[in-house]
């Protein structure tokens, strides 16, 4: 059992201030950023977006074991959704779509991002059917070739019938719209102004909360111990009575919803989609992001994509300059360097700390005995 | 042009498209038999090779402007070589040999990492733009029947069919042949039996690399384009073809090699006769995964292989 239940059950006072202290921090991280630059508020809006990701693709590669290189196919679905739901891209190309909708194609967010998980999910269902009985290594690559092959279709869905736009993407897609409020304007609050940006990282703050609070309660069930229970050992799982394949099929769909949502977000937010954006690279920083924080385990997934969405904006900063005065000119520009902290960081991680930076508690070793607390510490399973 | 010529047009195509696989396949297929591992920054190695290769034939252009094209191609290929047998032998020795009993998820991770570091590396030295791979050998088409073909397409065919004749003899009949079927057989027996699996495990990648550095230098003079992310796309083809032959089986890798490069062609040459138009040809890299499904689900063993894709 995971030493946090027993503390919040045991000091609920200390549990109540954490959680004050980290919903303060969350209010008030947008206005510090703003004052270092817009810049820095894009990158934590990108970290919530990054956060729900990482959380999704760690339903699937954490929880069930099943390592999925193709993950960002359905981000890219969930976003393509909603741009198509949300922009003039269909009512410019379909007479009978434009002659349906007189006004314009608007689907209000409560609409697009519950349908845009829901196709998520079952691109998730279409790719996990067939992958079903397939090990690690295969199932990698086929993931990664499926997810490469949406992007082909995204790419070249361009004729006969102008579905996606092909390379040039979906632009002028709306952006997020609650009741009046309309996200893409800056917003007065309380006698000052919060910013477009920081709507939006607010928003995704919300949603990334709420996954949190879905995959902490999904853990714990009888879902995530199903899920467990097949990554250990999927022979002894079976003979427990778990239907495999159901339970694997649910962790793609979940892990594609997720995907789904934020993809969707993202579209919004960026008000523009292309394939560009969707590439295997993408898949694979998600992948280091979970791996480098701790595969599996819910707060070290955080850690991890908040690292690694945040930590090259700051190299950005830093070794651009930097290098500027040690050699006169920039000998590894900033996209590279991304990169290579990406294949570092998998790398170094797996040769010396492979659980992670914030890995699970491990099963059957007591958690160290509480000073204050009433209950006596387990006894070794 | 009657339909029977584009059909052996299409058929010569494939053989060229499918002997690169092969040699590439080759490199999979032996270290999966060995170790068990996709060694995913396989494909990389090949675009260190064509890069290399670029940056050989560019110098010694510059050193001696009159050599003929046929000695440049020889002076990139040697220069590829060795670079890519060195690449192979530290990324084995650094990221996969302190891994061997490690969980299933962590070499593969790995490898992805190791993937990204060379793509990273090659993004240092040689930039990110699409550099022009020169044409080294007479671009002058040679009619063979009702096929058109090029002296680098004939080169292509014939070089492939000879190293894998020559690797089909090396794992036959010598010494270390027997000592790396003796080791993906059973490691720990063939170290009873006198074998240094290290020694041969680092031979079965620097003879990997050396394959895919040859195949590197022959596609990009193929496609007359080489990039930091070149390695991406023929790796993922020849990991599909390797798994039609039957993974871990050198002769299924052949095989496989040949027969996916037959069905591209093949498939890139009709689907839009097939399609009535709906999918053109830039849908060509779709026909290697939709292979790759198709074998995975109804037969895991590939065609030649004995072992099965969801052994315990």
């Amino acid at each position: 059992m995971s030493s946090a239940p027993q503390s919040t059950q045991t000091q609920p006072r200390s549990a109540l201030r954490a959680t004050a202290v980290v919903a303060l921090v969350l209010l008030v991280l947008p206005l510090v950023a703003q004052w270092l630059g817009p810049a820095w508020v894009r990158t934590l809006a990108f970290a919530a977006l990054y956060v729900m990701l990482a959380l999704g693709l760690n339903i699937v590669v954490g929880f069930a074991g099943l390592l999925d290189l193709g993950y960002i196919a359905f981000y890219a679905v969930g976003a393509y959704t909603f741009a198509l739901l949300a922009s003039p891209h269909l009512t410019e190309n379909f007479p009978r779509i434009a002659q349906a909708f007189p006004g314009g194609l608007h689907v209000p967010i409560w609409a697009s991002i519950p349908l845009g998980a829901a196709i998520a999910a079952g691109f998730g269902v279409l790719l996990g059917a067939p992958v079903l009985k397939l090990r690690g290594d295969y199932l990698a690559i086929v993931t990664l070739g499926f997810g490469d092959i949406i992007r082909i279709f995204l790419n070249n869905l361009n004729e006969p019938i102008n579905l996606t736009n092909g390379p040039q993407g979906i632009t002028l897609i709306d952006p997020v719209r609650i009741g009046q409020l309309r996200f893409d304007h800056a917003v007065s609050v309380l006698g000052g102004q919060l910013t477009s940006l920081q709507l939006y990282y607010y928003l995704f703050t919300a949603l990334a909360l709420i996954c949190i609070l879905v995959c902490v309660r999904l853990q714990d069930s009888r879902i995530g111990r199903a899920w467990m229970a097949i990554r250990e050992d999927e022979i002894a799982a079976k003979a427990m009575g778990i239907n495999v394949r159901n339970i694997k099929l649910l962790a793609f769909g979940l892990g594609a919803t997720f995907g789904g949502v934020s993809g969707s977000m993202f579209a919004a937010f960026q008000g523009f989609v292309s394939p560009e954006s969707f590439s295997l690279m993408e898949s694979v920083i998600v992948l280091s992001m979970i791996v480098l924080g701790g595969l599996g385990h819910i707060p070290g997934v955080i850690l991890g994509a908040v690292m690694l969405s945040v930590f090259p904006e700051f190299l950005r900063h830093t070794v651009g300059p930097l290098q500027m005065q040690l050699f006169g000119r920039i000998v590894i520009d900033t996209e590279v360097l991304r990169m290579l902290l990406y294949g570092v960081a998998l790398v170094i991680i797996m040769l010396y700390r492979p659980k992670g930076l914030w890995p699970a508690p491990q099963h059957g070793i007591a958690p160290p005995a509480e000073p204050a607390s009433a209950v006596q510490p387990q006894a070794d399973a | 042009m009657g339909s029977l010529d584009t059909f052996v047009q299409q058929v010569f195509n494939g053989l060229v498209l499918g002997s690169l696989y092969a040699l590439i396949a080759l490199g999979y297929t032996m270290v999966y038999g060995i170790v068990n591992l996709i060694n995913f920054a396989h494909g990389d190695v090949l675009m260190m090779g064509a890069l290399t290769a670029l940056s050989a034939i560019a110098l010694a252009q510059g050193l001696a402007p009159g050599i003929p094209g046929w000695v440049l191609m020889l002076v990139g290929m040697l220069a590829a070589i060795p670079v890519c047998v060195l690449l192979s032998l530290v990324i084995e020795r650094v990221a996969y040999r302190p891994l061997r009993n490690a969980p299933r998820l962590a070499p593969l991770i790995t490898a992805i990492g190791v993937s990204i570091l060379l793509q990273t590396l090659a993004m240092i030295i040689w930039g990110r733009n699409h550099l022009t791979f020169p044409q080294l050998l007479s671009p002058e088409p040679i009619t063979i029947g009702p096929a058109t073909a090029t002296v680098t397409k004939l080169l292509v065919i014939a070089l492939s069919a000879i190293i894998m004749v020559a690797l089909l003899l090396l794992v036959q009949y010598s010494r270390l042949g027997r000592a790396m079927r003796a080791t993906a057989e059973n490691a720990r027996v063939a170290a009873l039996m006198g074998v240094n699996p290290n020694a041969v495990i680092a031979a079965t990648f620097a003879i990997g690399a050396a394959l895919a550095a040859v195949a590197g230098v022959m596609y990009a003079s193929l496609y007359s384009v080489a990039h930091f992310y070149m390695g991406f796309i023929p790796g993922l083809k020849a990991f599909t073809a390797a798994v039609l032959g039957g993974i871990g089986n050198i002769p299924g890798a052949m095989l496989g090699g040949v027969l996916l490069g037959l069905i591209e062609a093949l498939g890139a040459g009709y689907i839009d006769q097939i399609s009535d138009g709906v999918f053109g040809s830039n849908y060509q890299d779709v026909f290697a995964f939709i292979v790759l499904c198709v074998v995975l689900i109804l037969r895991p063993s590939g065609l030649l292989g004995e072992r099965v894709a969801d052994r315990a």
